[in-house]
């Protein structure tokens, strides 16, 4: 019998020795380092964990074709729980202790604004993949989401054209939601609509009896949300049972991203208008190429949504501007990245604004039906117009702000 | 006047949630003085225990009115037997082993349904007040509150019951010296409770997105409602419910939910500070 002290230390040494030996010997050739931060658990791991797993077949396809400058790509990944104070303590891990050549991650805004310091400081090349509000303006980073003025000009006229004038805008109550509700008057005055009335709710809102009433009230002929969430999800339930479906159409930016065409049902879900740059249905070679390799490496793909796809697209563009570089050099790849280059993602062809490090991007006029996003319509190549308008990185490479778009 | 019409079902359906989420803590906290701050997480789980059982086939009423109560009700007994009991009459202590329950409840429903939203749709067809659409699930709710303040009323003033109840409550040594194990009705209305609880996320499931974090939108109501009506349960909570419920459709109609929200809250601390010991603390005295 050993005592319970002795085994424990008997089966400590046993680990600590298995750590050593599973120390692999020198390569042939360095790993180029990849660094990825993103919330896998937590209240955001449903944007998280599907983003994850896109990384993580963009690194096996470019391994699988011979890494970069003949280098396989080594992933280094931290799962920041859904907190933000995780994202300062693994940003600079990345930078300082991996010393990692490139960063991809951050969810939400203020995730990204808790990192983008460091890396800029450490001079650790950063993209940000994900659908936000705009108007960020720093050299150090690459951004390959949408922003809403992409999504606003496409889904805004083309519901005035479908259905009438008269728009009444829901909104969610913080940065994102305010500046959308903008950008959405903005355009719906250049297509000869007119705002009747915008209403801004708390992210914790769930019961929108007295709204819906309101809405009726004011007679639109549109209702266009920019609510975000799962208590906001609430409306679309109350607006179906209330009846209102077949009476007044309604258009988003939000609805879809986290899936919810798939939660809603089809009766309370069919004839949404919304405008991404993703949508399973889309028929393009690239798009089958990417279903079949997530096919392949997970199974199931009812996981993937917008923001996967961001990250994925990100991730090809990287390497894409390594290629072109033929260097990890900082400055090298960010020349290659803005000298027009682009890549054919599941989502359309993705290039890079010089001006903005945003993305260029194909956005698709979409409709649910059947709890599917059937493609309506494709628009090639959108500028972020917004960030365009506040933003030269040309003219200004110093440029270090996130600036608040005024329209 | 339709309009009129319309925000009149509004208010009443107001009161009416406020009744259905505030019913269950009135008992446990406003009878028992347990400050049970995972009452949101047991209308999350009364919630999921709904849409489970109608995506397994059970009929959407059976599931709302007697699955989801069931399965919380017996989540409480659980819970009693293995923390509250012994905690009673240590309020501080009680806030804090519910709370970590709330976090243990938010984690174990996150591990089983993932941190997605679920949800089912509501059974009831809306249908038109004039030249306004109406959500008919609404007026369900506004029946189930009033029956539930019926029943409660019924059980706690007419049966020998809801007598040793509230006899329990107030002196447990008297009631034991009378031959009733407090211990035991300490359980039984703990278990009723928690099943009010459950009736309330039963409820709601069809009107809200469901994830494992709900409760938190429901928890400040529930306290703040139950708090103001004061000493009195059923009275209490259908004056402040009635009160407040009136403050913020009005304010969401008038102005914005924003402004909704924030005229309850200032109703309730207004409320607080000219009567302290809450509504029943002054009208209706002695009430039940």
């Amino acid at each position: 019998m050993t005592s319970r002290r002795e085994f424990l230390a008997g089966s400590a040494a046993l680990a600590a020795s298995g750590l050593f030996a599973a120390v692999p010997g020198a390569r042939a050739a360095d790993p180029i380092k990849f660094g990825s931060i993103l919330d896998m658990s937590g209240i955001f791991d449903a944007y998280g964990k599907p983003m994850d797993m896109a990384m993580r077949l963009a690194i096996d396809e470019i391994n699988a074709a011979g890494g970069l400058l003949d280098r396989p790509v080594e992933v280094t990944a931290y799962d920041t729980q859904s907190d933000m104070a995780l994202y300062t303590q693994f940003g600079q891990q990345l930078a300082r202790r991996d010393k990692v050549d490139v960063v991809h991650g951050g969810i939400l805004s203020a995730s990204r604004e808790a990192i983008r310091q460091t890396l800029r400081k450490s001079e650790v090349l950063y993209f940000y993949n994900v659908l936000y509000e705009g108007g960020v303006c720093d050299r150090n980073l690459f951004v390959t989401g949408v922003t809403p003025a992409q999504q606003v000009e496409i889904v805004v006229p083309a519901a005035i054209k479908k259905w009438g004038p008269k728009i009444y805008i829901l909104a969610a109550d913080y940065n994102y939601g305010q500046i959308t509700a903008r950008w959405m008057q903005k355009y719906a005055a250049e297509a000869g609509g007119e705002v009747v009335r915008t209403d801004f709710f708390p992210l914790d809102v769930a019961d929108f009896g007295s709204t819906i009433a309101k809405i009726q009230s004011a007679a639109p002929d549109i209702v266009v949300s920019a609510l975000v969430g799962g208590a906001h999800l609430s409306f679309y339930r109350q607006w179906a049972a209330a009846g209102m479906k077949p009476k007044i159409p309604m258009a988003s930016t939000t609805l879809g991203v986290g899936n919810e065409h798939k939660v809603l049902t089809a009766e309370e879900g069919d004839g949404i208008l919304v405008a991404y740059n993703y949508s399973p249905e889309i028929a393009s070679p690239a798009n089958e190429r990417f279903l079949k390799g997530w096919t392949d490496k997970y199974g199931d793909t009812s996981l993937i949504h917008e923001i996967a796809v961001s990250n994925y697209q990100g991730v090809h563009v990287w390497a894409e501007g390594v290629r072109k570089a033929g260097t990890l050099d900082r400055d090298a790849v960010i020349a290659a990245l803005t000298q027009g280059l682009s890549i054919d993602g599941p989502g359309g062809m993705v290039a890079i604004d010089p001006k903005t490090h945003h993305a260029v991007l194909d956005v698709h006029l979409m409709e649910f039906a059947g709890q599917k996003l059937k493609v309506l319509e494709s628009f090639a190549q959108r500028q972020p117009v917004d960030t365009q308008g506040v933003c030269d990185l040309v003219a200004n490479p110093d440029d270090n702000t996130q600036y608040e778009i005024k329209i | 006047m339709d309009l009129a019409t319309v925000l009149i079902v509004e208010i009443f359906y107001s009161i009416a949630v406020l009744v259905v989420i505030s019913a269950g803590l009135a008992v446990v906290f406003g009878m028992m003085r347990v400050i049970n701050l995972a009452h949101g997480e047991f209308m999350m789980a009364g919630g999921y225990a709904t849409i489970v059982a109608v995506n397994a086939g059970i009929n959407i009423y059976v599931a709302m009115l007697i699955v989801a109560p069931l399965v919380v009700g017996l989540i409480g007994l659980v819970v009693e037997r293995l923390v509250i009991r012994h905690l009673y009459g240590r309020l501080v202590d009680t806030m804090l082993a519910s709370w970590g329950l709330s976090l243990v409840m938010i984690g174990l429903a996150t591990m089983i349904f993932g941190n997605t939203t679920t949800g089912i749709s509501p059974p009831i067809a809306g249908f038109a007040i004039g030249g306004y659409q109406v959500n008919g699930y609404n007026f369900f709710i506004i029946v189930v509150a009033a029956l539930l303040l019926v029943a409660m009323y019924a059980l706690l003033a007419g049966t020998r019951a809801g007598l040793v109840a509230r006899g329990t409550m107030q002196r447990a040594d008297m009631a034991a010296a009378l031959g009733y194990s407090p211990d035991r009705v300490y359980m039984v209305t703990f278990f009723c409770g928690s099943a009010l609880s459950g009736l309330a996320g039963g409820l709601l499931a069809p009107l809200v997105g469901l994830v494992p974090t709900t409760g938190g939108t429901y928890i400040a109501k529930a306290f703040i409602t139950v708090i103001s009506g004061g000493a009195s349960i059923i009275v209490g909570l259908l004056s402040s419910a009635t009160l407040f419920g009136l403050v913020s459709q009005l304010f969401t109609f008038a102005a914005s939910p924003v402004v909704g929200e924030v005229a309850l809250l200032v109703a309730a601390v207004v409320l607080l500070r000219l009567l302290p010991q809450g509504i029943t603390g002054r009208f209706f005295r002695g009430r039940l």
